[in-house]
């Protein structure tokens, strides 16, 4: 196991993150070669937090790029990000985090 | 040939897709969701990746208006195996149940029965929800299982699920004690292969577990079908009672005296004079639920 954090400035100019019903975003399970994402709003001001517990450990740098530019892309903003993985590939990661990105936008559309 | 309406898979979902898609829409409403982040304390230690929920969705929402309590397991972590925080959730649904008292309470089993890596205190959380649902059942709150998951339905959970008012299943969902691999590592390949998927359905599986009695409904792998079975069986009551239990293991005793010697589910299903009975596996719900009329043994 590795318990990874990163903390991504946020884009001012984005709008604020608003998950719809529970106040949260899940997405995924953790089952093997894949992994759970939870988005939650955080304090305002602030760019994102992310906190992986992952069952593989020696792959920070690669997490730290996926995760970068999953934030860059959407430019996120003022979002806690907690990931359990158990061994999910850097395109699985990826897909999972623009099906919670989506999620989140289905809220905010609400 | 006809086209069948688009179906949504009990199969393939995940249990919070499950959820969503058998209670009114919008309805549903978790009770310590990801966001509280109960999760195992004992996953931790031997440094395993724990999951927000522990493996467990529990909540509240409306079947057909109705208000029932929810639970569902959901099988992709840990096989859906029982740890001590996801017994707990479902233990305190059901006592929520008996101080709430609604409509039903509805069990979505997926699980390979205890977690291991928690030992004891997975076999105490079993044993704590065998009390609690039996509790439910003896106040007259229904209590409907609905198994059709990849990882269907064994170990401890299996009893649970036998402990329920109703039961669905779908045929590829599978009810049993020791699951095929673990008969087949006790007990030698030539008594269990479990590698072989049509001798595990056969034997396991939602058909056969219907023709016994065990399976209340048998529907199509469809969460609208369970949906509708569970709506038809809110009222259905298997009372707490002694002649219950006594009617119960006179069942079993006739059935171990029927088909005790038989080697396969395909034995059983002749003998219920059941006419082709190797074709059984490959009828639709439809076509099986004409063919099963009048050979199915009386059970739940």
């Amino acid at each position: 196991m590795e318990h990874l954090q990163f903390d991504f400035p946020g884009d001012p100019a984005a709008p604020a993150p608003h998950p719809h019903g529970p106040g949260y975003v899940l997405v995924g399970v953790v089952s093997s070669g894949n992994l759970e994402v939870l988005l939650e709003p955080a304090t305002p001001g602030g760019g994102c937090r992310v906190r992986v517990d992952t069952a593989v450990a020696g792959y920070g740098a690669v997490w730290r790029a996926v995760l970068a530019e999953f934030c860059a892309r959407h430019r996120l903003r003022d979002l806690t990000i907690s990931i359990n993985d158990m061994g999910a590939t850097p395109a699985v990661v990826s897909l999972r985090l623009d099906q919670a990105f989506e999620e989140l936008e289905r809220g905010a559309a609400r | 040939m006809t086209r069948r309406p688009a179906r949504h898979s009990y199969y393939e979902a995940n249990a919070r897709q499950r959820l969503r898609a058998l209670l009114d829409p919008g309805s549903l409403r978790e009770f310590l969701g990801p966001e509280a982040r109960a999760t195992s304390p004992h996953l931790e230690s031997l440094d395993l990746p724990v999951a927000f929920d522990d493996g467990v969705v529990v909540g509240s929402g409306g079947l057909g208006g109705h208000a029932v309590l929810v639970a569902a397991q959901e099988g992709g972590f840990l096989g859906g195996a029982v740890g001590e925080v996801h017994g707990a959730k479902i233990t305190g649904l059901l006592e929520r149940a008996l101080a709430e008292r609604p409509r039903a309470v509805l069990l979505l089993l997926e699980s390979g029965g205890v977690r291991l890596h928690e030992a004891n205190a997975g076999l105490i959380a079993i044993a704590e929800i065998l009390r609690a649902l039996l509790a439910l059942r003896a106040a007259g709150v229904a209590s409907v299982g609905l198994i059709g998951g990849v990882y269907g339905c064994f170990g401890g959970m299996g009893i649970v699920a036998c402990c329920c008012d109703a039961l669905i299943m779908s045929e590829p969902g599978r009810l049993g004690l020791s699951g095929p691999e673990v008969i087949e590592t006790e007990m030698g390949v030539e008594e269990f292969d479990a590698r072989d998927r049509a001798l595990v359905w056969r034997t396991l599986g939602g058909k056969h577990r219907y023709l016994l009695g065990e399976a209340t409904r048998l529907v199509a792998d469809d969460v609208a079908a369970f949906r509708g079975a569970a709506l038809e069986l809110l009222e259905h009551r298997r009372p707490l009672a002694l002649e219950t239990l006594a009617a119960e293991h006179a069942r079993l005793e006739e059935r171990l005296e029927r088909y005790g010697d038989c080697r396969d589910a395909g034995e059983i299903w002749a003998r219920l004079g059941i006419a082709q009975p190797q074709r059984l596996p490959l009828l639709d719900e439809d076509e099986f639920l004409a063919a099963a009329a009048g050979a199915r043994r009386g059970g739940t």
